[in-house]
C-alpha cells in the first residue's frame, strides 16, 4: 500500500474548488430559460446545462476558459429566480426547518439491528455535522418502549428514599428555580458496539452515531437532594426512574449525583424534544446515555445499588472470562474522523480538511493525533474551541490526497492522560463480546478509486 | 397543598421607602434573589453560606424572610440591626451545598403518592410486595400476554432476543453460566445473564407486557416469574413462587455469581483498564487490514449517496452500483450530484419508504410476521378476496383494530396523512413489494 502522504497547509489550492454545478439544475434554475426573453442568454444556459449533463462541469469551465472574456459561469451570468423575484414572508414557517437541499442528513436506523421500531435506535448523521453542537432534530434516539409527548402540566418529579422530606415538584416548580446551562456529550454505551468483533456497518453515522452533544438547562440535582434533606450519613446511591412504559431505572453513585448531574428540561435553548425525554430528563455528564433517564419522574436515595433491568440484563459488558461487568457507566476517551469517512467518495485529488470530534467522560480533551498511513505515524491535529469538560471537541488537520491508498485514523488523549487504544488493544483486555464501551480508534480506508470505507487494522 | 407566594407583593413595602438609587440596587438583588436568597451567592459555585457584605443584602434579607413566614428569623446577638436580620437570612436558607432557597418550591410527597410510584425492588428484595403465583398460572398468563413476542417456550428470537436457553444444571450448581465463556451460543438469553431475581420480578412488573406495561396483578407477576424459571429448568412444575421464597429461589439462579464490579467504568476516577500508545513515528512496521465489509454488504444500509450532503469535496458513495475500479474524477460524478437535490421528490412517492417512514415496517415485515402480520400475507388475504382491497386497507390502517390477525391490536394510524395511507394501502393491495 502506498503510504506517501503529506500533511500540507496548501491553502492556495483551495481557490480551485468551485461550487458544485448541481445549482445549474435546481427547479428554480430550470424555469429561468422559459422566463428569459433574451434568447442568447437562454442558449448560453442550455449549453451550460447540456455540458453539465455531458459531464463537463462548471469547475472545468472555470479552470480552462477564464481567458475568454465573454464566457462565464451561468450561475453568475444568468441571474436566478431568487435574485429577481420576491421571497417568502416572515414566519412562513413559524418553526423553521432546514433547507430542502439538506434532506439527506437524517436520523436513520441500521437495518437488521433491531426488530421493532419502538425498541430501537436511530443514528445521528455525524458525517454532516459541523462544530460540536448536535441540532435538536438530529439528536440520536434510543427508546426501549417507544416515545411519548407528555403533557408537562401532568408531569411530576418526586424525590424519596433516604431523605428527611420526600417532595413532589411540578414543572412549574422546576422552571422557577435557578438554573444552570451546560454543554455535554451524550453517548449510548453501545455506540460502536457492532464493531467489537469485526467491521459491521459502512458509515460514521452507524459506527458512531449514537452520539450527540447539546447545551442542557436545568437544576443541579444536588440542590434538590439538599432541599429534600438527603441523609448524607446513610445515602450512597440514587436510583433515577422514568415515567414512560419502560420506566427506565439506573443506579448512580452519590458522588456522581452530587458532582455535576442536572435535572434538565432545556436542550439547545428550547425545551427537550419529546424523543429526548420532554419535559424532563436526567443529565449525567460523562456517563452512558441509558443513565440520562428520560421522562424523569423519580429519584430515590438509597444505600445499595439497585441491579435494575438495564444494569443486570442489558447494558452489562461480557468479558472473556464469562463474567459481566455490571454498572459500567463512564464513556472513556474516544474520537472519530467524521470527514472524510466511510461511505464517502473524494471528488478530486488535492487538499482536504480532515475533521472529526473527540470526547471523554473523564474530563476534557487534551490532544488529538491523526494518522493517514494506518497508524505508522501521527501528527497533532488542531483543537477548536471551546474545549469543555465531558463535551465534544472538534479537531481539524490539513491533508493532501495524492490519489493513493490511505488509512485515516484519529487518537484522542484526555485530561486524565488516558489515550484512546486500538481495537486490537481493546480486545486483548475485553475480548470481542462486550457490546458496550467500545472506544477504539476508528480507521477509514481511502482507496485509489476515491471511495472511503470502514476497515479495522491489526 | 403548596401555596404560592407573590414575591414582588411581599417585597414592595420593603422597597418603596428607599431612595431611588438604593431601590435600583435592591431590585437587582431581589431579582437575583428569587428562588435563592442573596445575589452574593452564585448558584454556579457551591460554597457554604457567605457573610453579608453590603447593605444590599441586609435590605433584601427581611423580604426573603417574609417569603418564609412560617419560619420566623432568629435574631443573633452581638451584631448591628441590619446585620442581625441578614444573619437570620442564612438560617432560613439552610446549610449544606445548596445555596438557592428553593424550599418554598415543591411540596411534601404524601405516603399514598410514594406508594404509587416507589415500585422498584432491590436485590435484597426491599420493595417486593407480598404475594405468590404458581407455574401453572404463569403459563396461562404467558400464553395470553407474553407468548406473542417471546414464543411459547421463551425461546423466540423473532421480536426480542430469547428469554430462555443455554443454561444447565451444572450452572445452577456453580452460579456461573458456562456458555458465556464459549463461542457456541449465538446470543445471550435473559436467563444466561440473570444474576438477581429481584430484577426479573421488577422488569415484568414495571415494563411488561411490552405494549401494556404495569397491567399485571402482583400475583400474576409472581406467576410469570415462576413460569420463566420453570421454562429454564430452575424450578419444578409445581413450584409456587412467593415473597417468602424469593431468596431461596435466588440461590438457584444459574448466573447468580456472574457479575463483577471490578472495573474502572463506574466510580468517579476509576482506573482505566486499556491504555493506548502515545507513539508518534515508526509506530507500526506493517499495516494489515484485518476486517472490512464484504462486497455483498455494499448496499446493506441503502444508498449512501442519499445520506450525505451534496456540497464540499466529498459525496456519498453510490452503493446501488458496484465500486468503480479506478478513480472517477469530479466531472463524471456531477450529473449524479446535480440530480441529488431532487432525489427526495422521487422517494416521497415510494410507498415502501412511506411504510418505513410511518413505522409500518417496525411491526409488519414485508415477508415476515413481526408484531403484526407480514404485508405479503395481508396482501394475499385482502387482494384474493376483495376487489376493493385498497379501500378496505385504508380504513384498517386509519382506524386500527384487532382480531383479524390475533389478539395484539394495531393502533389507529389516523395521524398519517391520507395520501400516504392511500399510497401504502394501494401498495399492499397490489402486492408488488419489489
Amino acid at each position: 500500500m502506498s503510504t506517501e502522504f503529506t500533511f500540507a497547509r496548501d491553502m492556495s489550492r483551495l481557490g480551485r474548488l468551485q461550487r458544485a454545478p448541481e445549482f445549474f439544475l435546481t427547479r428554480d434554475a430550470l424555469t429561468l430559460p422559459r422566463d428569459d426573453r433574451r434568447s442568447f442568454l437562454r442558449k448560453a444556459f442550455l449549453a451550460a446545462s447540456a455540458a453539465t449533463i455531458a459531464g463537463t462541469s462548471a469547475r472545468a469551465f472555470a479552470a480552462n476558459e477564464t481567458a475568454n472574456e465573454t464566457a462565464g459561469d451561468p450561475a453568475i451570468l444568468n441571474l436566478l429566480a431568487h435574485s429577481k423575484g420576491l421571497g417568502q414572508p416572515v414566519a412562513a414557517r413559524p418553526y423553521g426547518l432546514p433547507s430542502k437541499y439538506e434532506e439527506n442528513l437524517q436520523r436513520r436506523e441500521s437495518p437488521g439491528l433491531t426488530r421493532v421500531g419502538a425498541a430501537s435506535v436511530s443514528f445521528a448523521p455525524l458525517q454532516g455535522f459541523f462544530g460540536i453542537i448536535t441540532p435538536s432534530g438530529l439528536h440520536f434516539e434510543r427508546h426501549h418502549q417507544g416515545w411519548w409527548d407528555i403533557d408537562p402540566s401532568q408531569h411530576r418529579f418526586m424525590i424519596n428514599g433516604l431523605v428527611a422530606n420526600p417532595k413532589v415538584y411540578t414543572m412549574d416548580d422546576l422552571l422557577r428555580m435557578p438554573s444552570v446551562s451546560r454543554m455535554h456529550f451524550l453517548e449510548c454505551g453501545a455506540n460502536t458496539g457492532m464493531e467489537w468483533g469485526n467491521v459491521a456497518v459502512p458509515t460514521v453515522q452507524y459506527t458512531h452515531g449514537m452520539l450527540s452533544c447539546c447545551e442542557f438547562t436545568g437544576v443541579p440535582l444536588k440542590w434538590l437532594l439538599d432541599d429534600c434533606g438527603i441523609d448524607m450519613k446513610k445515602a450512597k446511591f440514587i436510583l433515577a426512574e422514568g415515567a414512560d412504559g419502560s420506566s427506565m431505572t439506573r443506579t448512580i453513585n452519590l458522588a456522581n449525583a452530587l458532582d455535576d448531574v442536572v435535572v434538565a428540561y432545556g436542550m439547545n435553548g428550547e425545551m427537550l424534544r419529546p424523543e429526548n425525554g420532554y419535559p424532563l430528563r436526567l443529565v449525567v455528564p460523562g456517563v452512558q446515555g441509558v443513565s440520562w433517564v428520560k421522562y424523569l419522574r423519580r429519584i430515590e436515595v438509597g444505600d445499595m445499588p439497585y441491579a435494575t433491568k438495564d444494569e443486570t440484563l442489558h447494558y452489562v459488558d461480557l468479558m472473556p472470562d464469562g463474567q459481566h461487568r455490571q454498572y459500567s457507566s463512564i464513556q472513556e476517551v474516544k474520537s472519530v474522523i467524521t470527514s472524510p469517512s466511510g461511505g464517502q467518495v473524494l471528488l478530486d485529488k488535492g487538499f482536504f480538511n480532515v475533521t472529526g470530534i473527540a470526547w471523554s467522560g473523564r474530563g476534557k480533551i487534551r490532544k488529538v493525533d491523526v494518522s493517514v498511513d494506518g497508524g505508522k505515524s501521527w501528527k497533532v491535529a488542531r483543537l477548536e474551541t471551546p474545549i469543555l469538560d465531558k463535551c465534544l471537541t472538534r479537531f481539524n488537520i490539513d491533508w493532501t490526497w495524492d490519489g493513493g491508498d490511505a488509512i485515516l485514523m484519529s487518537r484522542a488523549t484526555d485530561s486524565t492522560g488516558q489515550v484512546q487504544a486500538t481495537i486490537t488493544e481493546m480486545r486483548k483486555v475485553r475480548g470481542s463480546k462486550s457490546i458496550y464501551h467500545n472506544n477504539a480508534i476508528q480507521s477509514w480506508l481511502v482507496s485509489a478509486n476515491g471511495e472511503v470505507s470502514n476497515v479495522q487494522v491489526g | 397543598m403548596f401555596k404560592s407566594v407573590d414575591v414582588f407583593a411581599t417585597l414592595r413595602p420593603v422597597l418603596s421607602p428607599l431612595p431611588s438609587r438604593e431601590r435600583a440596587r435592591v431590585r437587582g438583588g431581589v431579582r437575583n434573589g428569587i428562588g435563592r436568597v442573596s445575589s452574593s451567592i452564585s448558584p454556579l459555585t457551591p460554597t457554604l453560606p457567605c457573610r453579608p457584605r453590603s447593605r444590599l443584602h441586609a435590605l433584601a434579607a427581611p423580604a426573603a424572610a417574609r417569603m418564609r413566614a412560617e419560619t420566623p428569623p432568629t435574631p443573633r446577638k452581638g451584631r448591628g440591626g441590619s446585620w442581625l436580620v441578614a444573619s437570620a437570612l442564612f438560617l432560613i436558607a439552610g446549610i449544606g451545598f445548596a445555596e438557592p432557597n428553593i424550599k418554598n418550591l415543591g411540596r411534601p410527597a404524601t405516603p399514598a403518592e410514594i406508594k404509587a410510584w416507589d415500585i422498584d425492588v432491590r436485590p435484597d428484595f426491599a420493595g417486593l410486595p407480598k404475594g405468590s403465583g404458581t407455574v401453572a398460572r404463569g403459563q396461562e398468563v404467558w400464553e395470553s400476554k407474553c407468548e406473542n413476542c417471546h414464543g411459547a417456550f421463551g425461546e423466540s428470537n423473532e421480536v426480542f432476543t430469547p428469554v430462555i436457553g443455554h443454561t444447565t444444571k451444572d450452572d445452577i450448581r456453580t452460579g456461573h453460566v458456562a456458555a458465556l465463556r464459549s463461542d457456541t451460543v449465538p446470543q445471550r438469553t435473559t436467563l444466561m445473564k440473570l444474576s438477581e431475581l429481584s430484577v426479573l420480578w421488577d422488569y415484568i412488573n414495571r415494563a411488561m407486557p411490552w405494549n401494556a406495561p404495569k397491567s399485571l396483578s402482583t400475583d400474576d407477576v409472581y406467576a410469570v416469574v415462576a413460569y420463566v424459571l420453570n421454562l429454564g429448568g430452575v424450578v419444578p412444575n409445581d413450584y409456587v413462587l412467593s415473597d417468602k421464597n424469593m431468596q431461596a429461589t435466588q440461590n438457584q439462579l444459574p448466573n447468580r455469581n456472574g457479575k463483577t464490579r471490578e472495573h474502572g467504568l463506574w466510580e468517579l476516577g476509576g482506573k482505566p483498564d486499556v491504555q493506548g500508545s502515545t507513539c508518534m513515528t515508526n509506530c507500526a512496521p506493517k499495516v494489515t487490514i484485518s476486517s472490512r465489509l464484504p462486497d455483498f454488504a455494499r448496499n446493506a444500509h441503502g444508498d449512501i449517496s442519499a445520506q450525505n450532503r451534496l456540497l464540499g469535496g466529498l459525496r456519498g458513495v453510490d452503493t446501488l452500483r458496484p465500486a468503480p475500479t479506478e478513480f472517477v474524477p469530479l466531472a463524471a460524478r456531477v450529473s449524479k450530484g446535480a440530480t441529488g437535490s431532487t432525489s427526495t421528490a422521487t422517494t416521497a412517492v415510494d410507498p415502501a419508504k412511506l411504510a418505513a417512514q410511518h413505522a409500518c415496517l417496525t411491526c409488519h415485515g414485508i415477508a415476515n410476521k413481526i408484531v403484526g402480520p407480514a404485508l405479503i400475507d395481508v396482501h394475499k388475504k385482502y387482494a384474493a378476496q376483495k376487489s376493493d382491497a385498497a379501500k378496505l386497507l385504508v380504513v384498517r390502517i386509519k382506524s386500527g383494530g384487532s382480531g383479524a390477525w390475533g389478539s395484539i391490536p394495531m393502533p389507529a394510524q389516523d395521524h398519517v396523512p391520507d395520501a400516504d395511507i392511500r399510497a401504502i394501502a394501494e401498495w399492499i393491495a397490489a402486492g408488488k413489494f419489489q
